[in-house]
């Protein structure tokens, strides 16, 4: 589609160890809609935190960009050289990550540090000028008195507060893409809700598209418009939020889908996916959820299925879907 | 005759001086970590002890189970109170009281094998011989989904959810009749999750167990608990049993919780308002009902009057002034789950069983 904003294709990030060339993300392509949220859903080492770290750039070494392209808009990320590519993190996007403690600077009050971010985009501006203008982010994230918030330290605020202020300080450039890494999976639930409220009324204020990325199938129907579950490395299911909770096609959807417990529902059993994911260095051969699926046959172990359009903009990487047809021929 | 509860706390509490000064140190407050809490657990049941993060729930199940000694209140275990009992009397109370973990990985010893780990309480408690207690270790891991082989490997080489299991089998191995799980999915996947909470049910059946199941999580307390207690800030403030704490919760904390879950149905999202305002400080509780700075019902008499826990239906108690003057709580405007993905759940489910049987060589 051309309403995109940014285009991943194609793209692999991987670490080299003594038995080659590991790869945390192997062949994602996805894209994330202007002024809409994309969820990246899956569990704990699935590739969500290199996946964005990729898009940012940030690859931690030694892990590097083997392959692919970042397109925002018609420029390739992944061909940047280090200086534009910080531009673009000043500018185009930013990043905020599941444990505010962490990025934010224990020894500076949080107005210096939002001031310090400002100062990054407008050298011109004056201290007068920038303290006011870091009193109103604090505002905007709803910060109840911000004046006398200023002026304190990380650790006097609480993890809710602290989350409000790197969020102020992501949006101090006006990013046009936001990416959330787990914002809120540090939180209380009824810290969550102010938090993912925030997000959304921030993101209808500012147009800003938005990747959302988190282990919580609840908050990705809670936020997300478009959606892609990751599984070992690889996207094996794309849709809209209503295609992937209403007609999952993906057994690891379904059976991801069938783990969660529900709050209106009172199932004596949850249904549960046998055995655990597979660390990037014993990918199995063929589809990388076989070991785990029930659908599994003999070409499931050959290769790899890539995503296969099951409805408009619906896409699956699995050769039974859709499941219940593949049960009956098996019967 | 019904059976009396076989643990019980009463008005228990937990204070942690905070002081100040180096030379001469003097106390200038107190961190009312848990502060006032009774509760009841039957034979064979799960109470669920949920609250969000500092509330007590740790410390309230470290108290009960005399790992730290409480500032106040009694622990009663089959009628007898043990809240002073030492020695050979508490070790057999310790006996009957396991715990397990949230963290998997912090709470294994890593120098251990699994059939050291799991042994280990049992030479502790001198039951049975080397012999004997290998027998047991091997029952307990094929009781906890684990292999006979893994007896000998060490918890690095273990997953999570396995790891979670070898912890289990360890609180099993003395036959409890009481484990305190505190948040014992917590750190877990949702497919491993579901994994340990499907297996803990089974145990509970087939060996008659009561659970006190702490969580932060209430989906996952309503697929395990019979019974559900709410905390805040050191109290519980509403006790019910789950069906109806879930469709009539009357403690206005309890709704805030139940609303701010987020529902994996992308068509009910932003129905919620959530709760405004932080967490108090247990250093510095607000006077009266301890929820009222952030209650969106609070009159001038919660700023005033600590509401106490009490009885407003059979078997349902809430602290709130004004437990029975709320609205009708309008439980989830059931969407459910979508036609399309409950038949793709039910066909997962049989082919899983139908691979199960597969794997299983007919007796
Ligand atoms: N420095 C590294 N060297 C080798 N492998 C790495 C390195 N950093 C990460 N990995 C691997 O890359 C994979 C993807 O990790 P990633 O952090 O992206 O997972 P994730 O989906 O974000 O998981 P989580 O939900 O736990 O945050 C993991 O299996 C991890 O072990
Ligand atoms: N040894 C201690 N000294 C001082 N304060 C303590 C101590 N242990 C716990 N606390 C405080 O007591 C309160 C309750 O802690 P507790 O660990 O019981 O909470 P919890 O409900 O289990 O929280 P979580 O969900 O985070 O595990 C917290 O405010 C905590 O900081
Ligand atoms: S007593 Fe008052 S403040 Fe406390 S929960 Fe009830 S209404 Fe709210
Ligand atoms: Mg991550
Ligand atoms: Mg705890």
């Amino acid at each position: 589609m051309s309403d995109s904003l940014l285009r991943v294709e194609d793209l692999r990030t991987v670490f080299r160890s003594s038995s080659g060339d590991i790869a945390a993300v192997d062949g994602v392509t996805l894209e994330v809609p202007r002024g809409k949220t994309l969820g990246i859903v899956g569990e704990s080492g699935c590739g969500k935190s290199m996946l964005s770290l990729s898009i940012m750039r940030l690859v931690p070494n030694p892990g590097r960009i083997s392959q692919g392209r970042v397109m925002l808009e018609d420029r390739d990320l992944a061909a940047l050289s280090p200086a534009e590519m910080r531009a673009v993190r000043g500018g185009d996007i930013a990043m905020i990550f599941q444990e505010p403690m962490t990025s934010l600077n224990p020894v500076h009050s949080v107005g210096d540090q939002l001031m310090e971010a400002m100062r990054a985009h407008d050298a011109k501006a004056s201290a007068a000028e920038l303290k006011n203008r870091a009193v109103e982010a604090l505002r905007r994230v709803r910060i109840p008195s911000p004046e006398r918030r200023f002026a304190e330290f990380p650790h006097q605020l609480s993890g809710g507060m602290r989350q409000r202020v790197m969020i102020a300080m992501a949006l101090a450039c006006s990013p046009r893409l936001l990416i959330a890494d787990e914002p809120t999976t540090a939180l209380d639930v009824t810290v969550q809700a102010q938090i993912l409220d925030l997000l959304r009324e921030l993101q209808k204020e500012t147009g800003m598209s938005v990747i959302l990325i988190t282990h919580d199938l609840g908050v990705v129907a809670e936020m997300a418009d478009e959606v892609a579950v990751m599984y070992a490395g690889r996207v094996v299911e794309r849709g809209t939020a209503k295609d992937i909770f209403e007609d999952p096609q993906h057994p690891y959807t379904i059976g991801l889908l069938g783990s969660i417990p529900r709050i209106e529902e009172d199932r004596e059993r949850l249904l549960s996916i046998d055995g655990s994911v597979p660390p990037p260095f014993a990918f199995p051969k063929g589809c990388r959820f076989n070991p785990r699926c029930p659908f599994v046959i003999p070409a499931c172990k050959e290769a790899d299925p890539p995503l296969r359009e099951l409805g408009p903009g619906h896409r699956a990487a699995c050769i039974r879907a859709p499941v219940e047809l593949a049960l009956d021929i098996a019967a | 005759m019904k059976e009396g509860p076989l643990l019980e706390a009463v008005s228990v509490a937990k204070h942690y001086p905070v002081k100040k000064g180096i030379i001469v140190s003097r106390q200038v407050g107190a961190v009312r970590a848990v502060d006032g809490v009774s509760f009841t657990l039957h034979r064979g049941e799960t109470l669920a002890l949920v609250g969000e993060s500092g509330c007590g729930k740790s410390t309230t199940a470290r108290v009960v189970m005399r790992l730290i000694e409480p500032t106040g209140g009694d622990i009663i275990f089959k009628g007898q109170n043990v809240t002073n009992v030492a020695g050979a009397k508490l070790r057999a109370l310790r006996r009957h009281l396991q715990i397990v973990f949230q963290d998997p990985y912090a709470s294994l010893n890593p120098r251990l094998t699994v059939a050291d780990t799991i042994a280990e309480p049992m030479a502790v408690h001198g039951i049975g011989d080397a012999a004997s207690r290998k027998a047991r270790v091997q029952e307990l891991l094929r009781l906890t989904g684990l292999r006979a082989f893994h007896a000998d490997r060490y918890p690095h080489e273990f997953s999570g959810g396995q790891r979670q299991r070898i912890g289990i089998a360890r609180a099993l191995a003395v036959e409890p009749e009481v484990m305190v799980l505190d948040e014992p999915v917590s750190a877990l996947d949702v497919s491993i999750q579901a994994q340990v909470v499907n297996l803990l049910g089974d145990l509970q059946q087939r060996l008659g167990l009561s659970y006190l199941f702490i969580a932060h999580d209430l989906a996952v307390v309503k697929h395990v608990a019979d019974r559900v207690a709410v905390m805040y800030l050191g109290r519980i403030v509403e006790v019910a049993g789950k069906r109806e704490l879930f469709s009539n919760p009357r403690h206005p904390y309890t709704r805030a919780l139940l609303a701010a879950i987020p529902r994996p149905d992308p068509s009910r999202r932003g129905a919620v308002t959530p709760l405004g305002g932080d967490l108090p400080s247990p250093l510095n509780i607000p006077p009266g009902c301890r929820f009222h700075t952030r209650c969106p019902v609070a009159q001038a008499v919660c700023r005033e009057q600590d509401p106490p826990l009490r009885e407003i239906a059979p078997g349902h108690t809430a602290a709130c002034h004004f437990a029975e003057d709320l609205p009708r709580f309008d439980a989830e405007a059931d969407g459910g789950i979508a036609p399309v993905a409950q038949r793709r759940l039910a066909a997962y489910a049989a082919a899983r069983e139908r691979r199960a049987l597969a794997a299983v060589p007919a007796p």
